[in-house]
């Protein structure tokens, strides 16, 4: 229910007023789960703006991967990360534990049908660049491999709101999204399907340099 | 039906010519239908959006003006603040300028309270000199020279034209009354936009019929001479017959208003071409379907605005 206050009533207006939206082929985005979507990371805007791209109606299953070094550093913000935004919280840092640990809560999210959200460059970086994707995603894809993975190009964020910003300065977001990638064979040959494709989606249309 | 009227801020012409062009909305929407055998899936397509699109306008139009002046002004603000948002999203920026694009749009609220506040001499210097003075200032504070002027330059064009061109349709609303008894500001503001919209229409239409030799080959290659003349005609034709309608202007100053608005839109339409090939991007964005962006719909009126307001205040105050 907050989750969808904070949505319908803070989020949506702010992303598609202050922001603004040019969506390209939003239908290939996926109507039902298990599903995941996977962007570039510029802003914290992204994750509120890829949830603005589905309906209020599919909400609660929209589950966003977040860091939890970040996300959960306090009581109070791990209150709003789990029940406001949704997230399911995962271990960056977390050396010599498995990856399957790591994972857990997502495959849990992908049995149950959910359409999880997640940004496989881990970290937002210097805004409007991307960088070299980590591989927690190929493990995913490889345990479902019947669930799509939809690779979704955000540009203009990074502009909005880069790291280590607080003023949000009105700009459209241009979103590119890409047609569905599925397990294939290996993890370097899913890696490499899935930076082409993001390649391919920031080459789709000009975009103005931004220095 | 005029007794719900004295709660609106229009008079009974203005109310009357509004229905009449939903009139027309809902004529052009029965042709589309009716003939939608003869035309292509995807065209038919494009024509409903735009339709669609044409209603949104008419009624948000509507709505605002018969609320009255405030909420007039603010919907002037508001889509200002979509069309600059558009346009600094379409130009090269830097890192560095997004500070003063926070400025440029404070400079949004700053230039209609002016017009609430009936302050010509402000209004008419705020955005281009002041604001001039303030974005550069606020860049040099920042210190980045490199790209300094390309900055500060296409940013002071950007409110030129979204801003300050834009917020002289929006004066119309504080000239005294009894300059137009049968408009008011409404009525003058109705006559631009409509003139306006059936000059684009009008262009385009007779282009596409007759056109042959391109106007401006460069800039857009759809716009031809044929479009040109026989868009003027139908345009200032269209000026004379809604002038004593909606108007205080005698024959000959309502066929003056008639050129200017025709020959200012065409060149209004060419600017925002030549500003998209020279950013190399198709549309300005994506806002309203069928058209684009808001600026590819706002294009005429960009250069319209000022002259016909100026045209007006020239001859009545």
């Amino acid at each position: 229910m907050l989750k969808l206050l904070f949505h319908a009533l803070i989020v949506r207006p702010v992303v598609l007023i202050v922001l603004g939206l040019n969506v390209r082929h939003k239908a290939r985005l996926p109507e039902t789960g298990p599903a995941i979507i996977a962007a570039n990371h510029n802003s914290h805007l992204d994750t509120l703006v890829l949830m603005s791209l589905f309906p209020l109606t599919t909400l609660p299953k929209l589950r966003p991967v977040a860091a939890a070094d970040y996300f959960m550093r306090n009581k109070l913000m791990a209150w709003f990360s789990t029940s406001v935004l949704g997230i399911i919280p995962l271990n960056r840092h977390k050396s010599g534990s498995r990856k399957e640990d790591l994972l857990a809560d997502c495959y849990k999210a992908l049995e149950d049908g959910d359409i999880i959200i997640v940004f496989p460059e881990g970290s937002r970086g210097e805004p409007e660049k991307m960088t070299a994707l980590k591989c927690g995603i190929a493990h995913l894809s490889k345990k479902f491999p019947d669930v799509p993975v939809v690779p979704v190009f955000l540009h203009g964020l990074g502009k909005a709101l880069p790291k280590g910003e607080i003023h949000l300065v009105p700009l459209l977001c241009d979103v590119f999204v890409g047609t569905a990638l599925f397990w294939q064979s290996s993890k370097s040959k899913f890696m490499d399907a899935l930076s082409q494709s993001f390649e391919n989606l920031s080459h789709d249309h000009p975009l103005p340099a931004w220095t | 039906m005029l007794d719900l009227l004295q709660w609106t801020a229009l008079t009974p012409n203005v109310a009357i010519m509004l229905m009449g062009i939903g009139g027309l909305l809902a004529a052009a929407g029965l042709v589309i239908r009716l003939r939608s055998k003869q035309i292509e899936a995807h065209d038919r397509r494009e024509l409903r959006d735009r339709l669609r699109t044409w209603w949104v306008i008419l009624i948000a139009l509507t709505v605002s003006l018969a609320s009255g002046k405030t909420a007039s002004l603010i919907f002037f603000a508001f889509i200002s603040f979509l069309a600059l948002k558009e346009y600094v999203s379409i130009i090269p920026t830097r890192r560095a300028d997004r500070r003063t694009l926070l400025l440029a749009y404070l400079a949004i609220p700053i230039q209609y309270y002016w017009i609430a506040d009936g302050w010509y001499d402000v209004f008419t210097i705020f955005i281009p000199v002041y604001m001039l003075l303030l974005l550069s200032a606020r860049l040099v504070t920042i210190g980045q020279t490199d790209g300094f002027l390309k900055s500060v330059g296409t940013l002071h064009f950007g409110m030129m034209v979204t801003i300050y061109a834009l917020s002289h349709a929006a004066y119309f609303l504080v000239l005294p009354p009894s300059i137009n008894p049968l408009g008011e500001g409404p009525g003058f503001i109705l006559y631009l936009v409509f003139l306006t919209s059936l000059n684009d229409v009008a262009q385009f239409v007779w282009g596409k019929t007759f056109g042959k030799r391109q106007l401006s080959p460069q800039v857009s290659p759809n716009k031809t001479w044929e479009g040109l003349v026989g868009g003027t005609i139908t345009t200032v034709g269209a000026a004379a017959l809604l002038a004593p309608f909606l108007t205080p202007h005698s024959l000959p100053v309502a066929l003056g208003a008639g050129v200017l608005i025709a020959i200012g839109g065409v060149f209004g339409d060419l600017t925002v071409s030549a500003i998209k090939r020279d950013l190399n991007v198709k549309d300005t964005g994506s806002t309203l379907p069928g058209h684009g962006g808001i600026l590819d719909r706002l294009d005429s009126l960009l250069f319209t605005a000022p002259l016909y307001f100026h045209y007006v205040s020239y001859l009545y105050t």
